[in-house]
């Protein structure tokens, strides 16, 4: 073996690296934001009774729990030009995710919803409460609790997707910017190890707080 | 001379055999996956705290780092120390690990979901600690995990699409590569998704299937 290591200029480069990782947060945390209230939205056209409705939710989901994510950028990002609409890397890295998570969470959502019984719905109404009051009041906060894991579950995974966002072309979150670095020295080894680590830091940072907060939540 | 710029059959060809290479190496990473799964799983189902939280700690490594990064990080490393190994070897070996982080969890929670009962009646009907495996506790186990490692295929099946990063056409790649002639991304790509789509829903109907058969079984 020919190759020295060279970890200083990779440790130089650190505060370049912390920079980007801000806008992999920011994108996940965005991506899940969206996901979830189009989940929402898609778990309830789910258990509707309309058929057009039914159809359309049900394909959404199909089709974002069937195919990579990776598929789907690509189909934001060269797909979306033939309709006259451009989206930058970011958009498409964005719309993607959200789309890939909407799917997920939509089904966690239906799976929710199905554990709660019929009876606390109808109990709300009889108190008098009307539909939104009893959903709001009685059935979301259960949802929540029920539902809470999961998201946690799919927010890391949205954490790790924003990674792909490279191969469109993107150079300002954490993989881009270790890209692009990479591109100036070849120290491929050294700069994306740091990389994983700081990747590897964020998500059990996240795991941790979701846990203390989960614990601080749902103490009763 | 004729220039083709449309797409053609050849092209579609194309794309099949590049759906052929993601399907291949879907199938050497989640077998070579489950088997490293199973063993890591059940050492995890009966080792002590210690050992159990050494394993889970590194197998978890696996599934906080994008996948990206690790296929980037080992093909890095397999040229750094010239181990000779194809971009193919590499994705296969990095697949692999990253299906076995997945697939010790579900063993892992099948073998625990066993009732205690359960493996005593055995042992107290005079059957071997390994007849009580091989009888109760691998049968029960199988039908709980059977559902979250259909999971974790599809997870692999659709994460192969990675590996055009470190220069394997798959079928990502191979349409991007018929895009790049035809300029016509919209009609390529729907034609690629309907092959992943394809695949990974006659997937999941065949596995549906086979748990319907065995629901038959239920305790």
């Amino acid at each position: 073996m020919n190759y020295t290591f060279h970890w200083y200029p990779a440790f130089k480069l650190l505060p370049k690296m912390l920079y980007g990782s801000i806008t992999t947060i920011e994108i996940a945390f965005l991506s899940i934001i969206f996901g979830i209230i189009l989940g929402a939205i898609l778990a309830l056209a789910k258990n509707s009774n309309n058929k057009i409705i039914f159809s359309i939710a049900n394909i959404w989901i199909e089709i974002s729990r069937n195919t990579p994510a990776l598929y789907q950028i690509y189909m934001v990002y060269f797909g979306l030009g033939t309709f006259g609409i451009y989206v930058g890397s970011f958009g498409a890295l964005l719309i993607g995710i959200t789309f890939n998570n909407s799917g997920y969470l939509a089904e966690t959502f239906r799976g929710g919803l199905r554990a709660i019984p019929a009876t606390q719905m109808k109990t709300g109404r009889s108190l008098g409460m009307n539909f939104f009051q009893s959903f709001i009041y009685i059935i979301l906060p259960q949802l929540f609790r029920i539902v809470f894991h999961s998201v946690t579950n799919q927010t890391v995974l949205a954490i790790l997707m924003t990674s792909l966002g490279v191969i469109v072309g993107m150079n300002t979150d954490l993989m881009g910017v270790t890209n692009e670095l990479n591109a100036l020295s070849f120290r491929t080894f050294e700069y994306f190890l740091l990389a994983a680590v700081l990747y590897y830091l964020i998500t059990k940072i996240f795991l941790n707080s979701a846990y203390l907060l989960s614990y601080k939540l749902f103490r009763y | 001379m004729n220039f083709v710029f449309d797409f053609s059959v050849n092209d579609f060809f194309y794309m099949v055999k590049g759906l052929g290479i993601s399907v291949t190496l879907t199938l050497w990473s989640v077998i070579l996956g489950t088997i490293l799964g199973i063993i890591f799983g059940f050492i995890r189902s009966i080792a002590g705290i210690f050992l159990n939280f050494f394993i889970g700690s590194i197998l978890d490594i696996f599934r906080s780092i994008p996948l990206l990064i690790q296929l980037i990080l080992i093909n890095a490393l397999s040229s750094i120390f010239k181990f000779g190994f194809s971009p193919f070897e590499v994705s296969c070996f990095v697949l692999a690990i990253y299906t076995s982080a997945y697939v010790t969890e579900t063993v892992r929670s099948g073998i625990l979901s066993v009732p205690i009962p359960f493996l005593k009646s055995s042992r107290s009907l005079g059957l071997t600690y390994l007849q009580t495996l091989k009888e109760i506790t691998f049968p029960l186990a199988l039908r709980v995990s059977l559902p979250a490692w259909v999971g974790v295929t599809l997870g692999v099946f659709k994460d192969t699409s990675l590996v055009l990063w470190i220069g394997i056409i798959e079928l990502l790649k191979s349409s991007q590569i018929i895009i790049t002639r035809t300029q016509e991304p919209i009609l390529i790509l729907t034609i690629a998704g309907i092959l992943y789509f394809t695949v990974s829903f006659c997937f999941t109907r065949v596995t549906n299937i086979l748990e319907k058969r065995w629901e038959r079984y239920e305790l």
